[in-house]
């Protein structure tokens, strides 16, 4: 049987379009340092390194984790890479607890970045390759249509994505790591943005960041420690789940795919919740373009598939408004966007807010959180359970 | 009750129950990366009689180099056929490294077996070039060099150091080449002497042509099972007794090139020296790696190493260390290793080495 584990130290860097003042391993010994000065560590108490990004070509170094391997202490260690595009940072956590609950490892350091103006996203996500149809638009590109299926199908208001980057960014206000601080953000603001996708506004979609998160998984025994030395208590592991399906066939859901709903299912069996709204107290979920939180709120199981939009309609999602349940108090990927670490800063904020240290966008008495990372043509998922309750 | 053996590493027995791999061949120019996996993944469920459905996680090892572009792990699903969806992962490493986490979370009881898959073209591109983008970003990439020039510092060092001579590297190929004439798989094989291998001339000295791996397009796969599952689809299965991998600091300015304490460390974490060795597949795809390998593993003099001609014979980037792990567990399948290591390397001048253990029953 699975042991428990728990993350025991958190640390992160401020993303920014660039960060010119460091080099990529400047970029991920920041957080790898924080996250262990949060658990009253150093590198010599760590066990092995787990190191996640999405495509080399956004850096343009191939397999950049050899490169890193004495930035992140990790010589004479296990070093492991992990690739699972958009959805990798919450695979990089995942991969990374379960040499911890497996009981091979008593501390894991697990670390995901991405350097993007090192590169341009762009170009490395739009190479032409034989047999398959160029991808020269971007994310945005491919999400749009999809989005546009969305709202014929659920009827949903044309407003409702400028309300969620509306939301999120107020959100980021009150998060000092967070790339975008939009004071004066209002639906106007968003309306008045340029149309890059239909109906996503520019200010509908994420940035590009520079940014690294890290975490330190423990065991029990290293959990019970850290807390000895340090005081801050551990953000508990409930349930890990990962899904895959292909990219596109006949018959394919592309609006609420079977593998999200598949994860959620698995995910929410092994952390014994029920009722999502209910249970969870916060979520952390994957929302890079604005129309994804109304769309991932049904795929989750948060309401009945069709009214995802009338939950973001109600404030439910907002912590501003007092929301039952807030969604990406951090300000989420729309905010800030380092893509590999995207999925693990959901990751991250989760295990913040169950251990009470998400300061200004804390919210009240978090107990439960759920974190959830998505990839490629909406395929793949990544998605954990944290409390401030031992399992 | 099945027997299982004792393990150095994990608590829960995983065995090699099934393996399969690509024609090995210079240039794949009629299939893409999906085509050459869908026969190998359909070898390697059908040698056991078991389909995707069987299965309780996949794990593929691949790098976006190779192609050019990025995400290629995710058209090479398609070879498996994820629907309905499934618990899946990709290393951006080779394929051992994929086994490795597929055999971490079989430890952990909730699956009994799982699918690790890798892939990878040389023939795409120059793979001199591509591989020179692997080293660091700011101080050495902008020099582009080569694997092979950084291969040949190390034999020299080697050389400069008096542990190994340019007629040893000869004789780990003449050795290696003439094994590989007994595998159906191997790309280049041949029976020629170290004495005439030593006419050759040299690639970038001190390597000559026969102290080089081929440029290899291929693709492997391998199924893992755990306990008794294990038993139920082999009759003697590969058991993963011990299992580790250490990396090095990359700056090869500040590592000595003649030694590899890497493996030496994951040799000894894995429980290689614990008991007699009789078969070590080693991923040397330079002669000379072979004899740092073997030293650094302690093997004994009567060790079959690379009875499969290694890497040498065949170097399908991405694959070449879960071969290792299949032809390891192969001989104990038919009986000819009771005990085997198989070893996996990645990054310059192998900077980062798994080992596995493998024993039958």
């Amino acid at each position: 049987m699975a042991e428990r584990c728990a993350v025991i130290g958190i640390g992160q860097t401020v993303a920014k379009s660039k960060r010119e003042d460091v080099s990529i391993a400047g970029l991920v010994r920041e957080a790898a340092l924080a996250a262990l000065e949060d658990a009253g560590l150093t590198f010599a108490d760590i066990d092995a390194v787990v190191v996640g990004k999405a495509p080399d070509m956004f850096e343009g170094v191939m397999m950049p984790e050899l490169y890193l391997a004495p930035a992140l202490g990790a010589v004479g260690k296990p070093m492991f890479r992990v690739h699972t595009a958009g959805s990798v940072g919450g695979s990089t956590a995942i991969v990374a607890s379960h040499l911890v609950a497996s009981g091979i490892h008593d501390r894991v350091l697990t670390v995901a970045f991405e350097k993007q103006s090192d590169s341009d996203a762009m170009w490395a996500l739009s190479v032409p390759q034989p047999f398959s149809a160029p991808l020269l638009a971007g994310a945005g590109g491919y999400f749009a249509p999809i989005i546009r299926a969305y709202m014929y199908r659920s009827g949903a208001p044309r407003d409702i994505g400028m309300m969620v980057a509306v939301k999120d960014r107020l959100h980021a206000l009150k998060n000092p790591y967070a790339h975008l601080h939009l004071p004066d953000i209002s639906m106007k603001m968003v309306e008045d943005s340029i149309m890059l996708w239909d109906p996503l506004h520019y200010l509908e979609s994420c940035p590009s960041s520079d940014g690294a998160a890290a975490m330190v998984i423990g065991s029990e025994k290293a959990a019970g420690a850290a807390t000895a030395a340090t005081g801050r208590p551990p953000a508990w592991i409930h349930g890990m789940a990962m899904r895959s399906e292909p990219t596109m066939f006949a018959g394919r859901d592309q609006v609420n795919p079977q593998a999200g709903r598949d994860c959620a299912a698995d995910l929410y069996r092994q952390a014994g919740v029920t009722d999502p709204r209910a249970d969870f107290d916060m979520a952390e979920v994957y929302v890079p373009f604005s129309w994804y939180e109304p769309m991932w709120l049904e795929n989750l199981g948060f309401c009945a598939e069709g009214d995802g939009w009338k939950l973001t309609q109600a404030g439910a999602t907002s912590m501003i408004e007092g929301g039952d349940i807030p969604w990406n108090c951090s300000g989420g990927v729309l905010s800030s966007n380092p893509i590999g670490a995207s999925g693990m800063l959901r990751f991250l904020e989760t295990a913040l807010q169950v251990r009470g240290m998400a300061g200004e966008h804390q919210v009240p008495d978090a107990r439960r959180a759920l974190g959830q990372a998505y990839g490629g043509g909406s395929q793949f998922f990544a998605m954990w359970v944290v409390s401030a309750d031992k399992p | 009750m099945s027997q299982f053996p004792a393990l150095t590493s994990g608590h829960r027995p995983v065995g090699v129950v099934s393996f399969a791999q690509y024609d090995n061949v210079r240039r794949e120019e009629a299939r893409n990366e999906v085509e050459m996996l869908m026969p190998v993944v359909a070898e390697v469920f059908g040698n056991i009689g078991i389909t995707k459905d069987d299965v309780g996680f996949i794990c593929s090892g691949s790098t976006d180099y190779l192609i050019g572009g990025p995400f290629s792990f995710v058209a090479a699903l398609d070879a498996v056929g994820v629907w309905p969806p499934r618990a899946e992962s990709h290393v951006e490493a080779d394929g051992a490294w994929a086994l490795y986490e597929a055999w971490v979370l079989l430890q952990e009881g909730e699956i009994d077996a799982a699918l690790v898959y890798c892939f990878g073209r040389s023939s795409m591109g120059d793979l001199g070039q591509i591989l020179s983008v692997q080293l660091d970003p700011y101080y050495l990439a902008p020099l582009w060099p080569d694997p092979t020039s950084l291969a040949a510092l190390q034999a020299q060092a080697m050389i400069d150091k008096g542990t190994a001579s340019e007629a040893d590297f000869a004789a780990v190929a003449s050795r290696s080449r003439r094994s590989a004439l007994s595998n159906p798989k191997a790309q280049v094989a041949y029976d020629r002497s170290p004495e005439e291998l030593l006419k050759e001339d040299y690639e970038v000295a001190p390597l000559r042509r026969h102290a080089l791996p081929p440029l290899t397009d291929g693709c492997a796969a391998v199924v893992l099972a755990a306990g008794e599952r294990a038993y139920e689809l082999c009759e003697r299965p590969a058991f993963i007794t011990g299992i580790d991998h250490r990396i090095e600091t990359h700056s090869l300015g500040a590592r000595d090139l003649t030694a590899s304490p890497s493996t030496k460390l994951a040799g000894e974490k894995a429980g290689v020296g614990a008991k007699k060795v009789d078969v070590a597949e080693l991923h040397a795809p330079y002669a000379h790696q072979e004899l740092i390998l073997a030293e650094a593993l302690g093997l004994a003099d009567d060790v079959a190493v690379n009875p499969s001609g290694g890497a040498l014979a065949a170097n399908p980037m991405m694959s070449a260390g879960l071969i290792r792990i299949g032809e390891s567990a192969r001989a104990i399948w038919s009986g000819q290793a009771d005990r085997a290591v198989a070893h996996a390397t990645s990054g310059p001048c192998l900077q980062q080495n798994l080992v596995c253990v493998l024993e039958g029953v």
